[in-house]
């Protein structure tokens, strides 16, 4: 097994990395790729196969964990070591292999069915533990693989052929559910936009703790166009907030709108820069230690998504799940005397024995 | 939790020796010593010597306090209100040092030695549940071992953490009780179709449903046979005594790490929570576990380069090679999809399927071949009938046959350890007798297993109620019916 490098990434220190160049074609596999043509998640695929071969890690120690849909073919197609396991549960899977495993870069991937309605319980408990996981919620708005139902992002009135007089139930934002569960790291991206994406994943990769992507991926086979409106070349900008850290929330095509404190209620709003003045908007800022802050931001896109932040909205340092858990092991390995062997004789004896000759 | 009248029961039992209420009363710690005594079936010899001599010059408060002692054991011996204490066989006891120790406790050291001895780091993914929490307690305590305990948000991610390290070449193991196993089936097939080692240790409670969760019931063999979609064949190891938790437990471990299978650990409420005296191993005679994880290519590709085949078996156990991540070259997808034969690509083909249905089932099958033979107690040599059990009645069926025995009869007495697979001369001593009776706390499902296997004519001895220590009343009428059972042909 190759050394333990430390590398220039926080998070990836304890990961193996290897000395020889890789190229995107390393992480593809002699699989058929089986989507729908036309299907977002190919440029995802595409995204991550080129974007590992920066992160310089040893291929053999990087794992895909997947539950049950569309986008959870994707191990299938990534030359790691991977798993496509049954429906909700990769976060609860993958929290046991990132544990027992130090040395090891754990992706989960999953889609807004998979991890927001049948595996809800064990997405929220991921979050709030921050596990080192990077977990990518590929986002249609759909469910793909069963043909046609609504999901639990589904806009509320959604014609499918579960729902024929309209969806009912109102759906989750990912991003805010996610904030609610303190989650230490959470993104949002588009699959159209390979620089965006890129740069999403970079800074997933580099946060130690769990990492929540959501990235918009258009189903053109069951609800395409469903980000059109952020998507389109002329309009999109004016519904688009790229956020950077530092960076004051401008956006529209002319940089005429900003996000604003409503000096009312200290809500966050969107406004006219011109109207308002510059020095009124809001200055981002990913490392707020208090979610309420990036929470504001994510309901700026309510359930008809006008308004949609996209680019890191939280990103923290607290101690992960797993270190702490390998950190209690090892202190209590380290007050044996001896080995495990003869520890497991005084065990086995225990205090209170007698003997029969 | 049980309450009685402590000081009115040891008033009663003292009075003959004329003592005051006051004076009398005080001896009811001996009561509660006598009480915990049977309890904790701790010889009673010496604790009356101590009363004589320390009470020598007082005869009568000697006298009251070991009758008070003896009350309280004799309470915990007909009362039905406790279920913890455990008939033991009253054979000679092995020379050894001895402890006491209860099922579950067994459990869990089994399990730390089963890490010991294979080399791999326990972890233990667990949702809390009656009967079962205690064993996440206790492996809480022994992180020196190298063991992770998670306590995850329910019995589903309790089992998919545990399959997740054992993925990453860990000991997956998960513990839960009948209502977690059915939350935790769906894994156990994913577990099944992954063909990777994972215990799951079921300490069976009466149901359905919520049921009883402090009462034991051995119902749930089914559901760890079959209680899965698919055909879904996992062994079952079912101990039969709270200390033989222990050697069940590195069993268990042992045919999940050699057939690469999820395993079930089939205890019960009574086992879990009763104790024996248990003769300490010798930690030298433990069984070796060590496994060997895949390091290299096991397969040429078409155009001549070495590659790695998950699926490609041991010819001899059929199980499929262990290649953890971490390890290069050997990088491998792995899913619930069926896969094709060797290559573990997926494959829709059905003949493929039906190679691979039948080759799992012939792997766990196989696992008779590496398990002893069914041993029967029958001293006298003639018996005609056989009584068969498994888990925990073993010690209220074996204190049940001797009483046959003592009353002129002769009767053989089987236990199952194994209950998938069944050792293989099974069906060669079945048609040994010339009846079968298959005592169990459940409608009859190991007789089901057996008529279902074996064509045998198994008469059923059904409660679903504890046996822990059946009143007189009600063991003169279960000896009535083994001894019609025996004599009735
Ligand atoms: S159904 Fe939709 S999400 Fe699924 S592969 Fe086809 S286009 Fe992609």
């Amino acid at each position: 097994m190759t050394d333990v490098v430390e590398l220039g990434f926080p998070s990836l220190g304890s990961i193996p990395k290897t000395d020889i160049p890789q190229r995107a074609a390393d992480f593809k596999t002699d699989q058929e790729v089986r989507w729908c043509p036309g299907c977002g998640d190919y440029a995802v695929l595409a995204a991550v196969q080129g974007f590992l071969p920066e992160l310089g890690l040893a291929r053999e120690n990087i794992v895909f964990v997947s539950g049950i849909g569309c986008s959870s073919r994707f191990p299938y197609y990534m030359n790691t070591y991977g798993m496509h396991s049954i429906h909700g549960r990769a976060p609860a899977i993958a929290t046991g292999l990132a544990s027992a495993r130090e040395d090891l870069s754990v992706w989960v991937v999953t889609g807004d069915g998979d991890a927001l309605s049948i595996g809800g319980n064990h997405l929220i408990h991921a979050l709030r533990r921050n596990v080192n996981l990077k977990i990518l919620l590929f986002n249609n708005r759909i469910y793909g693989l069963t043909k046609g139902q609504y999901s639990p992002t589904s806009e509320v009135g959604k014609i499918t052929k579960s729902t024929p007089m309209g969806s009912l139930d109102n759906p989750f934002n990912p991003v805010s559910l996610a904030l609610g569960a303190e989650t230490t790291f959470v993104a949002r991206t588009i699959d159209s936009d390979r620089k965006h994406l890129t740069s999403v994943l970079r800074a997933a990769a580099e946060h130690r703790g769990t990492a929540l992507v959501e990235i918009y991926q258009n189903c053109n086979i069951f609800n395409d166009g469903a980000f059109d409106l952020i998507k389109d070349r002329t309009n999109g900008a004016d519904w688009t907030v790229r956020m950077e850290h530092g960076e004051p929330l401008v956006f529209g095509t002319d940089s005429s709108r900003g996000v604003i404190r409503d000096p009312e209620n200290g809500m966050l709003t969107v406004a006219d820069v011109n109207e308002v003045g510059k020095d009124k908007i809001v200055v981002h800022d990913a490392h707020a230690e208090d979610s309420a802050y990036a929470y504001a931001l994510s309901r700026l896109s309510t359930k008809d998504l006008p308004y949609t932040p996209i680019g890191v909205f939280r990103s923290v340092e607290h101690p992960t799940y797993d270190d702490q858990l390998r950190g209690q092991v090892a202190a209590a390995e380290a007050k044996l005397a001896g080995d495990h062997t003869s520890e497991l004789g005084s065990l086995l004896r225990g205090q209170d024995t007698w003997t029969v000759d | 939790m049980h309450s009685l009248d402590l000081t009115g029961m040891t008033v009663e039992a003292v009075k003959e020796f004329g003592l005051g209420r006051k004076e009398a009363a005080r001896a009811k710690n001996m009561f509660a010593l006598g009480l915990l005594s049977w309890m904790y079936n701790r010889p009673t010899e010496g604790t009356i010597d101590f009363l004589r001599s320390k009470f020598a010059k007082k005869p009568d408060i000697a006298n009251a306090n070991v009758a008070a002692f003896r009350a309280g054991w004799n309470y915990g011996e007909t009362t039905e209100d406790f279920s913890v204490s455990y008939e033991v066989k009253p054979a000679a006891m092995a020379a050894g040092t001895y402890r006491n120790i209860s099922g579950n406790l067994a459990l869990a050291y089994g399990l730390v030695a089963a890490s010991v001895q294979s080399g791999l780091p326990l972890f233990l993914g667990a949702y809390p549940i009656t009967p079962a929490s205690d064993i996440l307690h206790e492996l809480s305590k022994h992180k020196r071992f190298g063991v992770q305990t998670f306590q995850a948000e329910d019995e589903i991610a309790g089992i998919g953490a545990a399959l997740g390290a054992s993925f990453g070449g860990a000991l997956g193991v998960t513990t839960t009780s009948g209502p977690g196993v059915a939350l935790k089936s769906e894994t156990i097939g994913l577990a099944v179709s992954l063909e990777l080692p994972l215990v799951i240790c079921a300490i069976q409670r009466g149901g359905p449903s919520t049921g009883l969760p402090t009462k034991t019931e051995q119902a749930d063999l089914m559901q760890a046979m079959y209680g899965r979609n698919g055909e879904a064949p996992v062994p079952i190891v079912a101990p039969q005594s709270p200390a033989d938790c222990f050697d069940a437990a590195l069993e268990a471990v042992r045919i999940a790490l050699t057939y690469r299978t999820p395993v079930f650990l089939l205890s019960d409420g009574y086992l879990a929570n009763g104790s024996e005296p248990w003769r300490i191993p010798d930690i030298a005679g433990l069984p070796d576990l060590s496994v060997e994880f895949a390091t290299e290519p096991n397969h040429t590709d078409a155009k001549g380069n070495p590659e790695f085949w998950p699926y490609l078996r041991d010819p001899e156990t059929l199980a499929r090679p262990w290649a953890i991540p971490g390890t290069a070259g050997l990088e491998h997808r792995i899913g619930g999809i069926e896969k094709a034969d060797g290559s573990g690509n997926i494959s829709y083909d059905p003949a493929n399927h039906d190679l691979m249905v039948r080759t799992r089932q012939a792997k766990v099958d196989g696992v008779a071949r590496s398990i002893p033979d069914l041993e029967v107690d029958d001293p006298n040599g003639d018996a005609k009938v056989l009584v068969l059990g498994w888990g925990s009645t073993y010690g209220p069926i074996g204190a049940a046959c001797r009483r046959v025995r003592k009353a002129g009869h002769s009767i053989a007495q089987g236990h199952l350890r194994h209950i998938n697979p069944f050792p293989t001369n099974l069906g060669e001593v079945l048609k040994r007798y010339e009846k079968v009776i298959i005592p169990e706390m459940n409608l009859g499902q190991l007789i089901t297993l057996i008529r279902a296997r074996y064509l045998v004519d198994a008469m059923g001895y059904n409660k679903n109620a504890r046996h822990a220590v059946p009143g007189r009343r009600a063991r003169r009428g279960a000896d009535r019916d083994v001894i019609a059972g025996v004599d009735g042909s």
